[in-house]
């Protein structure tokens, strides 16, 4: 797969006209919204949806939800009743009642930009023929907060950036592009670092501008990191090749062969070995499958995978066992 | 209630002011609102500050900066300015035009912009469509006086025309 791109994601944020927003809005309300947009979707016969109701979900399938990023940590938390639809390839999910009445959002593997934008381009003018949207010739989508308004358009990356985090060029990196109306999130662990080296990249501005010149901003700034975090790797490979064939080995050795390891380990360590397999230096797995175990280590789908729930230590001890089963 | 100045029309303005811990208040119509605005508040208002403000190291008298609030209300949900500034949110979708004077400075200060020129639901109608291809075509009908290209502005002109023909009819 993609040695930097992780992820492409494009989110639209819309909400009804005839309806107060989210912030205004009573339970009744709400469980209208809902019932409109589900009779709306149901009509769809492009893709295929599930929909579930937030607060009928048991709490593990939430969190498994939210791992998959199909769902956001904010929909579950609703006050009001929130819902989600979600195609069978999870790919695509509406969510209803988060910040906004609507959230459309696509997500892919690998650098999919344009097709995200594309399918979410798609269920947006579908949704529009049927609901009265919030819209104005001025202000384009209304939305719940101002920083969305215009195109209510979110383009977003999932950057792999180990070696320009290990070279030390994080910090001037995110100042750089951050005046550049780009958004930098790191997936935050214990203090200040970056859980597995993981970065999400997406525009702020969402008024004044066409989405496809927004998509393009991104999605050349994004190019730029990627050439740069390729010549990172470079560099590290040129210049300290034993040090980091170390590294990435180490790494693959306790993945391989560990007996019981935590979510957060099992990340710094996948996140070597995945640059360690784009320098060329370990041959032994692919980088699909990191992406998978990506996935698979993390607290809720693991128990899912296992079809059970687990304390945390048991799930240690389960997770060092699948990432053993995954790289076999 | 009615205005406190004019005594015709509805107060829809409520100013507040509190000068050593006492609090004023004032309910005028917009009209009146506009004038004090400028012109700001009469004289016992006014030299109540000053005195206020002059005395103030002697007696140590605090004196809360007085707010001069105008309390916009949105028609479609109740919310206040107030309250958008305090959560950040809109309450509908009236907020937006019921708050737009207040709108554009904060959509600059977050977008560096505050006109929307990215995708038109099909549903609004050709006639958006149309409105934004005129304000393009305006833009580049200046362009080409500027360069002294006539030929050119004369046929940008005649598009402009035939397109706000196709507005009207609609
Ligand atoms: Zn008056
Ligand atoms: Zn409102």
């Amino acid at each position: 797969m993609d040695d930097v791109v992780v992820t492409s994601r494009i989110r639209l944020a819309r909400n009804l006209s005839d309806v107060p927003f989210t912030i205004k809005m009573n339970d009744y309300d709400a469980g209208l919204v809902i019932d409109r947009v589900r009779d709306v979707i149901s009509k769809n016969s492009q893709y295929r949806f599930d929909f579930y109701e937030i607060r009928k979900l048991p709490f593990l399938k939430r969190q498994v939800l939210i791992e998959k990023h199909l769902i956001s940590p904010a929909l579950v938390s609703s006050k009001i009743k929130s819902a989600v639809a979600i195609d069978q390839n999870e790919n695509i999910s509406i969510m209803i009642n988060e910040e906004d009445h609507l959230r459309i959002q696509v997500l892919y593997r690998g650098q999919n930009i344009q097709k995200a934008w594309e399918d979410a381009n798609r269920i947006d003018d579908f949704l529009e023929e049927q609901l009265p949207y919030a819209y104005d010739e001025t202000w384009g989508y209304l939305t719940s907060c101002p920083t969305n308004v215009g195109t209510g358009l979110r383009a977003s990356f999932m950057l792999h950036l180990p070696a320009l985090t290990l070279l030390g060029y994080m910090k001037e990196i995110i100042e750089t592009i951050t005046k550049l109306g780009i958004a930098v999130r790191g997936f935050y662990g214990e203090g200040s670092e970056v859980l597995g080296n993981l970065y999400q990249i997406s525009n702020q501005i969402t008024l004044g501008q066409p989405e496809e010149d927004i998509i393009a901003n991104v999605v050349s700034i994004t190019n730029q990191i990627i050439e740069q975090e390729r010549q990172a790797r470079l560099k590290l490979l040129n210049e300290s090749s034993s040090f980091i064939a170390d590294k990435v080995y180490r790494a693959y050795g306790i993945l391989k062969y560990a007996r019981n390891i935590s979510s957060n380990e099992a990340l710094k360590l996948i996140s070597d070995v995945r640059m360690g397999i784009s320098m060329g230096i370990i041959k032994e797995t692919t980088i699909d499958k990191l992406d998978v175990l990506l996935n698979l280590i993390q607290p809720a789908i693991l128990q899912d995978y296992f079809g059970k729930e687990m304390t945390p230590e048991e799930r240690d001890i389960k997770r060092a066992e699948l990432i053993r089963k995954i790289l076999e | 209630m009615m205005c406190e100045n004019c005594g015709k029309r509805p107060a829809t303005v409520h100013y507040t002011q509190i000068i050593n811990g006492v609090k004023t208040e004032m309910h005028l119509c917009e009209v009146c609102a506009k004038q004090k605005g400028t012109i700001e508040f009469d004289a016992p208002f006014s030299v109540t500050n000053f005195l206020a403000g002059f005395l103030e190291p002697a007696f140590g008298a605090q004196i809360i900066k007085p707010a001069f609030e105008t309390q916009i209300t949105c028609k479609g949900c109740g919310m206040t300015f107030e309250e958008f500034k305090r959560s950040g949110r809109f309450g509908c979708a009236m907020c937006y035009n019921s708050f737009s004077e207040k709108l554009y400075p904060i959509l600059r200060r977050i977008h560096g912009n505050t006109k929307h020129v990215g995708k038109i639901p099909t549903k609004m109608g050709e006639n958006l469509a149309i409105k934004r291809e005129i304000d393009r075509l305006k833009i580049e009908l200046n362009v080409a006086i500027k360069n002294e290209e006539f030929e050119k502005a004369a046929e940008i002109r005649d598009k402009i025309r035939e397109l706000e023909k196709k507005l009207s009819r609609e």
